[in-house]
């Protein structure tokens, strides 16, 4: 009764009546603002000659050049296609994986084993990229790498990998499903364990086989969360993964050409070469072209699953 | 009914096969780093070591190396970022459970609207430099996640799920907020708060994007990007030795490089058992029902 009554003075009255619910978010809010919408503004810098000691307000408006000087380089293209391309391989071969993963983890449903192996594989999510650029070196080394001295007793002289521009998109798909799959798996897992178990019985009085079960009911069940998770990366396609990416490849040139990506590129303007207008100007792109990505996978998304999309 | 079948035989297979090579990588810097430096530069890596040697344990773990300095950074940068992180976000999560709130949809989507979409990294990077959040053990903790949307959502889920009734018996027994919210509350949701205490917990542990943006003195360097680092100075001071001639001191660069990647992984192989349990449950809770 109280509560209706009160309606009409709004905001205010609801922060003195709940005025310790509001104490309670105030820190994450001011957090919020501080390291979210404050950094909005810093987004015009691209379109600046941005200056540190001159800072955001007077320095030097130069309208597009940013963006043109990296549109006009060679460079351009390629990021953005090695962004979109990794990526790519990434969302279609670890979704292929994890499903798969999944479905046999369903299939054999001995707890121990599932639970053993499930541990097994998640672990190498667990480990930071640098640590598995450690890992990487152990097997590409040229002298003393694991694959080299394969090749060898296999008679075949050994490759420098790390000046084998053509071998590291490969190599990066296999170390990223490696590292993500077995994670996937579990999600992919959990919604399986969520399907109407009495779907199963009735398929088993009808004399279906497991086989038939898994074609005819999980596979089909569990496509909508599939499809959603991967929309969600498909959203997010512009965005390549520098903790990987860097970590693996660092500043190792010879190898740009197939491994450089946005989110490298970016990094360089502004760490390295130092120059944080362009950098921003690129970033701004990147952030552009995603935030269409995102809005229309999410309307794809809801258009055909009602319930999957985000928001 | 438990015939043999080779369908299940194959199975099991696949599955054995793919666990063991998740583990398999790992275990071969495990073996690199006990053996011997000599036996690994005449026979290059081997999983089987030839000559087992604890020489870069002992490097590592005497003498004020740089690898001690770093795991105190790590360790000290891990806890009371992790502590912090927790605080806020569950605090946070319980307003936007509170039904009682009017407005809590309106602060969900203010958190929201940041999550899906950010400056970028220049705008970051400049806005902590203007906070002076450079070279700094602060700039390890504060900027990174401290608070990051994904986990307040996580949390403010699990607690949706917790009966109304429970709040409005103790709101008449007379508690307040702080009081529901940290005695009730808080231990009723134990299983995501450690799902968000390990992200939060790997995440700090495994930062080295902030150390790359705002650290440059080396003695704040935490354990990852010290690894990072690492890699190059070593080789840099092999050149140096073979320019200089002097061939008495030999660098286990080898072995010392992997016996730090495994005492970087050593608190996650240490909470990862304990962790566990809560980890699939809470990730489950998060991403399939959110």
């Amino acid at each position: 009764m109280e509560k209706k009554r009160r309606r009409g003075f709004g905001m205010l009255s609801d922060i003195r009546r709940n005025g310790t619910s509001y104490l309670l978010v105030l820190p994450a809010m001011a957090y919020t603002f501080i390291f979210g919408y404050m950094t909005y503004p810093y987004m015009l810098i691209a379109f600046q000659r941005f200056n540190y000691s001159k800072g955001i307000f007077h320095s030097e408006w130069i309208g597009l050049k940013n963006f043109e000087f990296f549109f006009r380089s060679n460079k351009a293209f390629t990021v953005t296609f090695n962004t979109i391309y990794l990526n790519l391989l990434f969302i279609i071969f670890g979704t292929l994986t994890a499903l798969a993963i999944s479905l046999i983890l369903n299939e054999l449903r001995k707890k121990l084993f599932v639970k053993i192996s499930q541990s097994m594989m998640l672990f190498p999510n667990f480990i930071s990229w640098i640590v598995i650029s450690y890992v990487l070196y152990a097997f590409f080394s040229m002298d003393m790498g694991i694959v080299n001295k394969l090749l060898n007793q296999l008679g075949i002289a050994p490759v420098n990998w790390y000046t084998e521009q053509q071998a590291w998109p490969a190599i990066l798909t296999i170390m990223h499903v490696w590292k993500g799959a077995g994670m996937s798996a579990v999600i992919y897992l959990a919604t399986i364990t969520g399907i109407d178990e009495t779907l199963y019985e009735a398929a088993e009085i009808d004399g279906a086989s497991r086989w038939q079960m898994c074609m005819r009911i999980t596979i089909p069940l569990m496509m909508p969360t599939v499809v959603i998770l991967m929309l969600l990366s498909v959203g997010k396609i512009m965005y390549g993964d520098f903790g990987m990416i860097y970590a693996l490849i660092g500043d190792n040139g010879t190898l740009y050409a197939t491994t450089d990506i946005i989110d490298t590129y970016v990094f360089r303007s502004l760490r390295q070469i130092g120059n944080p207008s362009e950098a921003m100007a690129v970033g701004l792109f990147q952030s552009v072209v995603g935030f269409i990505l995102v809005f229309g996978t999410n309307a794809i998304t809801r258009k055909f699953f009602k319930d999957g999309a985000l928001y | 009914m438990k015939t043999f079948s080779i369908s299940k035989t194959v199975m099991y297979a696949l599955i054995s096969i793919y666990s063991a090579l998740s583990l398999l990588p790992m275990l071969l810097v495990l073996m690199i780093s006990v053996t011997d430096e000599d036996a690994i530069l005449k026979n290059g890596y081997s999983l089987f070591p030839e000559k087992f040697s604890l020489y870069a344990y002992k490097l590592i773990f005497t003498g004020g190396s740089q690898v001690m300095q770093s795991y105190g950074i790590s360790i000290f940068v891990t806890i009371v970022g992790t502590a912090l992180a927790i605080l806020i976000t569950s605090m946070a999560g319980y307003t936007l459970a509170n039904k009682n709130v009017k407005y809590r949809n309106l602060l969900a989507l203010y958190f929201f609207i940041t999550m899906i979409f950010s400056a970028g990294i220049v705008p970051w990077y400049l806005m902590n430099r203007s906070l002076g959040l450079t070279n700094n053990i602060l700039a390890l903790i504060i900027p990174s996640l401290l608070f990051s949307p994904f986990n307040l959502f996580l949390v403010r889920n699990f607690m949706n799920g917790v009966p109304d009734s429970l709040r409005e018996s103790a709101t008449i027994d007379g508690a307040s907020d702080i009081t529901i919210a940290f005695r009730i509350y808080l231990p009723l949701c134990k299983p995501v708060l450690a799902t968000i205490a390990l992200f939060y917990g790997l995440d700090y542990w495994n930062n080295w994007w902030n150390a790359i943006m705002l650290i440059d003195s080396k003695e704040l360097y935490p354990l990852q990007f010290m690894l990072l680092q690492m890699q190059s100075e070593i080789s840099m001071l092999n050149e140096m030795t073979m320019l200089a001639g002097s061939s008495d001191i030999t660098l286990p660069s080898e072995s010392v490089k992997m016996a730090t990647a495994v005492v970087t992984i050593g608190p996650i192989i240490f909470l990862y058992p304990y962790l566990q349990k809560y980890f699939v449950k809470g990730l489950v809770i998060g991403s399939v029902k959110g």
